[in-house]
């Protein structure tokens, strides 16, 4: 890896610079929850002001500017008896800024699913590509267990990503496109001092992380399949699926085809959807492989935890917690793999 | 025109309004891109909102608006024999709607209420199901034009129409919406059914639960949400009464 490092001043500068020709996208501060904690989500800003990289973490991940709730895949229109089918990607460039560790790890992960070799998704690819990561070191965020599950860290996958060092930024390069961009501002090599700064905040950082017990997990899951923890947390489930949209590494969707009014045109319209939903599972003929509440529960963690496991070496859960703390019933996975953990010792 | 050898039908449509604020009828006529194929698709026979034409000859009912009266309870009657396709439009029909809420207190003090020394025959609300059988109910205050096209599509394919198994959050989430709760604001939409888009909630007064519930809602565990964060009973009661589609349940 190359390192940069970039003085506070100079790096207001990049960002007005970026916002001078890309979209930008960044943590914004969008009000505050009841208990007074300030709610960010990310979002597109226009000036350097409105963000706030020392937000804590976002109600949404970033997942929807790689694939969106909704996305139109295809327009057919029908004229004279002769089909025209449009597909257009989305090409524009983009820059999202202040990602943390766990986020662009989720994005690695749905690389080796939508970018990888057995089924390519052309939609995401171009999203993927056209996006300029930034993302930035920060303390762990309440309940979140990055750490446990390998996603504290982030080695590639982004194209720069900095350490504050208080006065400045130690920067990682990551890309060619990230070294290209950074010489529009002046920035210097790392001195023996800014590397030990830098060391000491990546240690302190990975010193604070609240232990989870995650050793042989996919194991312990296949053990515990007829355990009564899926059942106690599932009867509190509301299938709203809530948490497969904020997860940053929920991909599942669903297609619909629209008819205009005229019958004269037609899209295929992608839906983000949820294996919490009652119908995931239903299949032509009206079976429904997962009809209640307990099996759907579970299968969401064993795909997350588990299935994923089996199929890439490591979990699909990146430990943001976002799910745990969106969820109006207070299911959570620390909470779930903390109970399979004690069914085992007792 | 013959398509995919499929001979398109154009279904004859009567459209009937009830005890109700018509909003629901107008939205048929909402949406004004596509009004002129809409009317292509179908044939209104009886439809006060566009056409003045009147006629007994339909295929496809459309009821709006509650039953609230005997002449009501006839006449409804009486268009369900002519009728193949009864539908029960907007949530007034489906679950008796926002005049359902009267059915809570004493008639002849509402009627007082709202007449004063000049009553009117009035009963107990009802929905449409609740007088005769309906073959399909289209929930919404007021009904989502898009929706009832896509309805009307699935009609003349002869496909099924499947509403939306999923509660309103998910919708909300997929507009970016900052969960209500959050805000200390009370919601249906864990438990009320999707399709609609989640304005409410994006509009900051939380679900009212006008489509009625979701399929299979987990209504024990929304009343515990309800509790732990400090909803009165009788405002989570209020809240559940308010379109009268959460009635049915326990
Ligand atoms: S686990 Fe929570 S967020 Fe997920 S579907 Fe169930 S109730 Fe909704
Ligand atoms: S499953 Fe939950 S904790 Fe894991 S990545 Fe998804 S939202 Fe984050
Ligand atoms: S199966 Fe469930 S947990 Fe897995 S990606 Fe799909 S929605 Fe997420
Ligand atoms: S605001 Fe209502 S509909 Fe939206 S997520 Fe919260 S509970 Fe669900
Ligand atoms: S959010 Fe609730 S009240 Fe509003 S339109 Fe949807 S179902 Fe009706």
């Amino acid at each position: 890896m190359l390192f940069k490092v970039l003085g506070k001043k100079e790096f207001t500068t990049f960002i007005e610079l970026l916002l001078n020709d890309t979209e930008v996208i960044a943590p914004k501060q969008v009000g505050v929850d009841t208990s007074g904690k300030p709610l960010h989500q990310y979002l597109p800003v226009q000036a350097f002001t409105e963000i706030d990289l020392s937000y804590e973490t976002t109600e949404y991940s970033a997942k929807t500017y790689f694939l969106p709730f909704r996305e139109n895949l295809s327009t057919c229109s029908f004229l004279d008896m002769v089909w025209d089918r449009q597909i257009k990607y989305r090409v524009q460039p983009r820059a999202i800024i202040g990602l943390h560790a766990c986020d662009i790890n989720a994005l690695l992960k749905l690389d080796k699913v939508l970018a990888g070799d057995r089924f390519p998704s052309p939609y995401y690819i171009s999203r993927r590509k056209n996006t300029f990561i930034v993302g930035i070191d920060h303390d762990p965020c309440e309940g979140g267990f990055c750490q446990a599950v390998g996603a504290d860290v982030v080695t590639h996958g982004f194209d720069l990503y900095l350490t504050d060092l208080e006065d400045r930024y130690f920067v990682a390069i990551n890309s060619e496109r990230g070294f290209n961009v950074l010489q529009r501002v002046k920035t210097r090599e790392p001195t023996a001092r800014d590397n030990n700064d830098y060391l000491d905040v990546r240690r302190r950082i990975a010193g604070q992380f609240k232990p989870l017990e995650v050793h042989n997990l996919p194991n312990l899951m296949d053990i515990e399949f007829e355990s009564k923890v899926w059942k106690k947390w599932a009867d509190k489930c509301l299938s709203c699926g809530s948490c497969a949209m904020v997860c940053p590494t929920c991909y599942c969707y669903g297609i619909e085809e629209r008819v205009s009014m005229d019958n004269a045109e037609s899209a295929k319209v992608k839906q983000l959807y949820s294996c919490q939903f009652l119908d995931f599972a239903m299949v032509a003929g009206g079976h429904n492989f997962r009809p209640d509440r307990e099996t759907r529960l579970k299968y969401r963690y064993y795909h997350q935890h588990r299935g994923f496991v089996e199929a890439y070496e490591e979990p699909l859960c990146v430990g943001c917690y976002r799910c745990g703390r969106v969820c109006l019933a207070g299911i959570n996975p620390t909470d779930i793999i903390g109970d399979l953990q004690t069914e085992y010792q007792e | 025109m013959k398509y995919l050898g499929i001979e398109p039908k154009r279904p004859k449509v009567g459209v009937f309004d009830f005890t109700g604020c018509e909003g629901c009828e107008l939205q048929l006529a909402n949406k004004e891109e596509t009004v002129p194929a809409f009317l292509q698709a179908i044939e209104v026979v009886d439809f006060r909102e566009i056409s003045s034409t009147s006629s007994d000859d339909y295929e496809v009912a459309l009821i709006e608006g509650a039953i609230t009266r005997d002449d009501e309870i006839r006449r409804l009657k009486e268009i369900r024999k002519h009728a193949k396709l009864l539908v029960a439009l907007g949530s007034c029909a489906c679950f008796g709607g926002v005049n359902r809420l009267k059915n809570g207190y004493d008639l002849d003090a509402v009627n007082q209420e709202v007449y004063g020394t000049e009553p009117k025959e009035t009963l107990p609300t009802q929905a449409v199901k609740e007088v005769v059988s309906v073959d399909l109910e289209i929930p919404g205050c007021p009904v989502d034009k898009a929706e009832v096209e896509r309805i009307v599509q699935h009609l003349i394919w002869d496909v099924p129409y499947q509403f939306p198994a999923y509660p309103v959050c998910f919708e909300c989430k997929q507009r970016y919406t900052t969960c209500v709760f959050e805000l200390g604001q009370l919601c249906l939409g864990p438990i009320a059914r999707g399709g609609c888009h989640a304005p409410c909630p994006a509009g900051g007064s939380g679900c009212w639960g006008c489509r009625g519930p979701a399929a299979d809602p987990n209504l024990e565990e929304f009343l515990q949400i309800a509790k732990d964060r400090g909803f009165k009973k009788r405002e989570i009661k209020e809240r559940l009464s308010f379109y009268g589609g959460f009635e049915d349940m326990p």
